[in-house]
């Protein structure tokens, strides 16, 4: 069990990179804490995986160091950093019975048979593959097979990380919710530091205390799923985290705010004031579905007519196309089931607290209480 | 509404032609044979299983068999490991990879009577490579007089020829294994054996099982080598089945007799390949 520190961290599959883009990772500072459960989350190819194995020690990173307890284990192998690590797609030892492939890494290690009869039962039980321990594992379903190498990674409980890299892919979706929440309880009893792999936003919610999520081979924010969707660090996280994601406007700055398709929108003076301090080249007005309020079209200053409404049970989202200059953009509202769908025309209000502003994609910082 | 009719059979007719004029017309022939006297087209004589029964009675014919039967397991025992291990030892990727392709290719290229020929200058004690080598280190060889000398040349001649055929198919093997296995064994502390055993091995089982098979096959049949390198001697040391039968039926012109000869050989073939097949197929297929 340890804390994992990603220091100076950087990756390449070039031998010579030259430049930003030829880094699967770019440099990065993090720390996983002793005990947390955390998830990795970012779309397909934005250098989970890769981290991960760095993380693991299959992969020696290009630059940089990972230090497991404040000690670097740069140049050990897996087998010397006692980490376990659960892929993608079933990996299992085809000749060996199930009871075999779940001993496999205890008796590699030489521990005391009693111990492993114990340990293989246990992680059995939890996985409900008790009634599959004497079959061979060639035999198995795919989800049978996907509990076999969960369980080889959960069966060693001297390990200083469980890494696992969207381990449920091929799991269906009943048995996934289930098997989620058995990991959390493993993860609640054993207090081992686990780090959760996914593209899926609702898997690392229910899965993490925390969750970093990666973009282009960086961690964009490091937060609470609660903080990725109040206050998106990035227009990645922002557009990433939520369904559908945040609305993010191009606005220019103006004398008493910002200007959104040409209606001027006023602003509190401390946030005209950060945002000139930042003298971004490209200004962002972020905002969530959720927090965009639907007036009378005289209240507000922005007006919007209703396009496409989309019935998603519980709660409905529109299409506003916002009025003012031809390119004025369309932008998307929750609205709940309770709330009559208007017709028309519409005023569009951002509520000052839910509103972010966004230069060359990244969140400017307002001081306390200063939030537009 | 389904039609039956027989139009199907159609489908099976250019099979069945092929497979006649290929196995059946010819093997039937050689029954025709086997059971005739046969002194010339117009003078034959019926002369039921007295081929058989004389055949298996045969002294000499026994000895080249447990010859036969010794050299293709040599064969087997030696081409199998080997082949494994130069295919586990070969790069897996790089300019190193074609360039071991190309080399573990080129003896089999190589047309057998030209292996013979290549061996029998390289094992001379004059000029050859290896004999003048043994010659020096003072040994004394020599494959033409020495029965031991013989057999072990013939061996490795057929290991030298074919033992890149299983390193190829083990390769192909190999490759086929995806690096997530290897990577799950790194973190299950897996010892190298252990990944040989539980990850390679079972990978390699019907590679191997085709190896085995080839390699059982075409040495138990084998003829052009150990004919142009010793003639099947000293005595008939290195005389193996198929060079016997030819004596019998070319040398001797007993077509009859021949004929129930490779009757029989045809049938010991086709049972220890099955004997192989099944051995390897349900070798670990309980539970």
């Amino acid at each position: 069990m340890a804390e994992i520190r990603l220091q100076q961290l950087a990756h390449s599959y070039h031998a010579n990179p030259a430049g930003p883009e030829d880094y699967a990772l770019r440099r990065m500072e993090h720390v996983w804490e002793q005990g947390g459960a955390y998830a990795l989350l970012g779309p397909s190819g934005c250098g989970k995986s890769t981290l991960l194995n760095i993380i693991s020690g299959l992969l020696e990173p290009s630059e940089g160091q990972v230090l497991y307890d404040g000690k670097s284990v740069n140049g050990l192998t897996p087998q010397q950093r006692n980490i376990a690590q659960v892929f993608q797609f079933p990996v299992i030892y085809d000749t060996m019975t199930v009871h075999d492939n779940l001993a496999f890494p205890l008796r590699n290690q030489r521990q005391p048979a009693a111990k492993i009869a114990e340990r293989v039962t246990e992680v059995a039980q939890t996985l409900e593959i008790e009634h599959l321990l004497h079959r061979k594992a060639r035999n198995l379903t795919a989800d049978e097979k996907q509990k076999v190498s969960m369980g080889r990674g959960l069966v060693r409980d001297d390990v200083a990380a469980i890494l696992f890299d969207e381990p449920l892919t091929v799991i269906d979706p009943q048995l996934k919710w289930r098997l989620r929440r058995k990991l959390k309880q493993i993860h609640e009893r054993f207090n081992i530091t686990m780090v959760y792999v996914t593209h899926d936003q609702l898997e690392a919610s229910t899965f993490a205390d925390k969750i970093a999520v990666m973009y282009d081979g960086q961690i964009v924010q490091f937060g609470t799923p609660r903080e990725l969707f109040e206050n998106p660090a990035h227009t990645f996280v922002g557009y990433f985290i939520g369904s559908p994601g945040m609305n993010l406007l191009a606005v220019t700055p103006s004398a008493e705010g910002v200007l959104l398709a040409g209606i001027e929108l006023p602003l509190a003076p401390a946030t005209r004031q950060a945002l000139a301090e930042w003298g971004a080249q490209r200004l962002m007005l972020g905002i969530r579905p959720e927090f965009v309020q639907l007036v009378a079209p005289g209240q507000a200053r922005l007006r919007a007519s209703v396009g496409l409404v989309q019935d998603l049970g519980t709660y409905r989202i529109l299409d506003l196309q916002l009025k003012g200059a031809v390119d004025a953009p369309l932008i998307k509202a929750r609205i709940e089931e309770d709330q009559a769908v208007p017709n028309g025309e519409v005023g569009v209000l951002f509520p000052e607290r839910w509103t972010r502003f966004y230069a060359d994609d990244v969140l400017v910082e307002m001081t306390e209480g200063g939030h537009p | 509404m389904k039609v039956h009719n027989n139009k199907a059979w159609w489908l099976v007719l250019p099979v069945v032609a092929l497979v006649a004029f290929s196995a059946i017309v010819p093997m039937m022939t050689v029954v025709n044979y086997s059971v005739q006297d046969i002194f010339d087209p117009s003078t034959r004589y019926f002369v039921g299983t007295e081929w058989y029964r004389e055949i298996l009675r045969d002294e000499r014919l026994h000895n080249a068999l447990l010859r036969q039967f010794a050299y293709s397991f040599s064969v087997l025992a030696i081409e199998i490991p080997l082949g494994i291990i130069v295919a586990l030892s070969m790069p897996r990727r790089g300019l190193g990879v074609p360039i071991c392709l190309i080399l573990l290719s080129l003896p089999l290229l190589i047309p057998w009577n030209v292996v013979g020929t290549i061996w029998q200058i390289i094992g001379r004690g004059d000029i050859g490579l290896y004999g003048r080598l043994l010659h020096d280190l003072g040994i004394d060889y020599n494959y033409a007089s020495n029965p031991a000398d013989a057999w072990v040349t013939v061996l490795i001649m057929d290991v030298w020829h074919w033992t890149s055929l299983v390193a190829l198919l083990c390769y192909s093997g190999l490759r086929s294994i995806p690096d997530v296995y290897y990577q799950a064994a790194r973190i299950d502390r897996a010892s190298h054996w252990a990944v040989f055993r539980y990850i390679q091995l079972p990978k390699l089982k019907n590679v191997l099982l085709i190896a085995v098979m080839l390699r059982f096959m075409d040495s138990f049949m084998i003829y052009t080598e150990p004919f142009v390198l010793t003639g099947g001697g000293p005595g008939t040391t290195t005389t193996f089945l198929s060079q016997t039968l030819t004596q019998m039926a070319v040398g001797q012109f007993d077509l009859g007799r021949a004929a129930a000869f490779s009757l029989i050989y045809f049938l010991i073939i086709l049972l220890v390949t099955w004997l192989f097949y099944t051995a390897m197929t349900h070798a670990d297929d309980k539970g």
